[in-house]
């Protein structure tokens, strides 16, 4: 039994180290699909051989097996269905989901693992009880906060923050709630209290997420995903198992590592984002823009000529090209100007669309080949040298009022678009983007405006280009 | 402290430490299906669930494995598929882009009317 038990500790520590090479693999596009295989091959060790553990403990009664095989199948079923089926402007939402069943199952994990030593006579156990408690909080706030998240993102809740009164009040009440009900547990076994803890970190994700706005996202999902990671370790230490403690800090940090990334590229605090709202005390500096700027707008067959004679175009996608679909409209277009010999790359800052790295996976799908997707610090200097940059619904990233003190986003890292020698933006209105204030881009002498759906504006611009070479 | 809870927390903080060096290499182009691989192996939580059903005797045992089982395998199943389907999309056109390119552009009807031009035209010659 010892050796057995060695044995099969050897392969668990065997599935983390693939889960290891599998990330290390994640470098580089060419070998991140076979980091992937590495990984799903150390995952199929790991559930093997706790299958192997489980008939060779044969305490596991008929009932007990039933209920985790069709359990696990039917999340198979629903997971895979979900992956198969779901576009890739919803990835940001199936990606929330996958954090909130992780964490809630690590969750469970442990509420189980606590009512199963409750009921035993010796009671709790002090050290198991520490990171159960930290298991049933953390995994309890990712489960609810990651359905609010992916409910705003999928807009059944709203991507406004949503503040209220008392809002901070409640949630610093909900912490107290938790953490003195967890601290309780430690020296107590007691199933009221467990529930208490429960409920109240559920009520505590919900809260948290509610007040984040939809731009935020990129930075929400990145933590929860840490969240999800650190209630995974969490679930490791309850049942002692390394394949979970291992997995659970490798998810951990990369969540950690992203959301940090993503809190840089908007300069603000993770507490800041936290909080909630943009502006909040500075929302008279608004106006930058002087009453007399003239805003130009630009038909198709201007715009046409100006990217059909140009030499170098950047493209700038934003939240508005995911939201409109118009991923292969742009690659089309791409292509057109391309095959005119004409240089076209994009740029992609850190937190365009609604998750870190969202624009990549779109103008992936839409065929366009990894190596013209430039990231911030490497577009920035070929934006002088660009004849035409082309905007499309990409706002508060491209605005030059961040260099500035004094403005809701000064500091924030920016594209350099305005040193483009003339600049081309596709966008359904003058609205301001998230942060709340004008684009001082948009009455830049050198910008032109196109009013219309990312979608219609990319066809009718591919078409006059096309009737101007023909 | 036990001893096995100091080897538990070893491995944590190595392992971290380890995630923090491997991933901080990660492209922002891969960030998504970084993530969604991350999401993926924290379905290892899945050995978790099977764990706890080892000791599931009541009712309340059962729903509570049923339901971990059910996550965890729709997290670990689901966040590869979706993976792999997004890495399978990132791909490098040979360094002769025009002929695709043309190929995508049959549609419209329109021959070039020059052959592609390798793209060294004067910078800046037209604004």
């Amino acid at each position: 039994m010892d050796t057995f038990t060695t044995n099969i500790q050897l392969v668990y520590v065997l599935a983390a180290a693939c889960f290891v090479v599998g990330l290390h693999l994640m470098n580089s596009p060419a070998t991140a699909r076979r980091g992937n295989q590495v990984s799903v091959a150390g995952m199929a060790i790991a559930v093997i051989v706790t299958l192997v553990l489980l008939i060779h403990d044969g305490s596991v009664t008929g009932v007990g097996w039933t209920v985790l095989i069709v359990g696990a199948l039917l999340g198979s079923v629903a997971g895979l269905y979900s992956a198969r089926t779901i576009q890739m402007t919803a990835m940001p939402q199936l990606v929330s989901m996958f954090n909130a069943v992780g964490g809630g199952a690590a969750a469970l994990v442990a509420v189980y693992e606590y009512i199963h030593d409750e009921s035993s006579p010796g009671g709790v156990l002090g050290t198991t009880s520490v990171f159960t408690v930290l298991d049933v909080i953390i995994g309890s706030v990712t489960f609810t906060g990651s359905l609010i998240a992916a409910g705003k993102l999928q807009g059944i809740v709203t991507g406004q923050p949503v503040i209220f009164r008392g809002g901070r009040v409640l949630n610093a009440a909900l912490a107290v709630i938790a953490l003195g009900t967890g601290a309780f547990m430690f020296t107590t076994a007691s199933l009221p209290a467990l529930l208490i803890l429960v409920l109240a970190a559920l009520a505590f994700g919900v809260m948290m997420v509610l007040p984040i706005g939809g731009a935020d996202m990129p930075v929400v999902i990145s933590l929860l995903n840490a969240f999800t990671g650190t209630a995974v370790a969490m679930a490791g230490f309850v049942i002692g198992n390394w394949a979970l403690i291992v997995a659970g800090a490798l998810v951990g940090a990369s969540g950690g590592i992203l959301t940090k990334l993503m809190a840089d590229a908007m300069n603000r605090s993770l507490a800041n984002i936290i909080v909630g709202g943009f502006g909040t005390g500075d929302t008279a500096v608004a106006a930058a823009v002087s009453g007399d700027a003239q805003v130009r707008s630009i038909a198709a067959d201007d715009a046409a000529i100006q990217l059909a004679y140009a030499s170098k175009v950047i493209i700038v996608p934003g939240y508005g090209l995911a939201a409109a679909q118009a991923q292969h409209g742009v690659a089309e277009l791409a292509a057109l100007l391309e095959s005119r010999g004409i240089e076209v790359s994009y740029a992609i800052h850190p937190v365009a669309g609604r998750m870190p790295g969202h624009m990549n996976v779109l103008l992936a799908e839409a065929n366009v080949p990894y190596p013209q997707l430039k990231e911030m610090d490497e577009i920035n200097p070929e934006f002088a040298r660009a004849d035409v940059a082309l905007v499309i619904g990409a706002n508060d990233v491209t605005n030059p009022a961040a260099r500035r003190a004094g403005t809701a986003i000064s500091g924030m890292p920016i594209l350099d678009v305005d040193q483009a020698k003339s600049i081309i933006v596709i966008k359904r209105s003058m609205g301001s983007g998230y942060a709340g204030i004008d684009n001082e881009l948009y009455v830049n002498p050198k910008t032109s405006m196109y009013f219309a759906d990312a979608k219609k504006a990319l066809a009718e611009m591919t078409a006059a280009v096309k009737t101007l070479v023909a | 402290m036990s001893t096995a809870l100091v080897t538990d927390l070893t491995i944590f903080v190595l392992a971290l430490l380890v995630g923090i060096e491997v991933i901080g290499k990660v492209p922002a182009t891969l960030h998504t299906p970084l993530m969604s691989a991350a999401n993926s192996i924290h379905g290892i939580v899945l050995v978790g669930a099977l764990l706890i059903g080892v000791t599931a005797h009541n009712a309340v045992g059962y729903v509570l494995a049923f339901i971990a089982a059910f996550f965890a395998a729709a997290n670990v199943v689901g966040g590869y598929a979706v993976t792999e389907r997004m890495l399978k999309m990132f791909r490098r056109k040979a360094p002769a882009p025009p002929a695709p390119a043309a190929n995508g552009q049959a549609p419209g009807g329109t021959a070039p009317d020059e052959p592609p031009v390798p793209a060294q035209p004067v910078p800046g010659a037209r604004s």
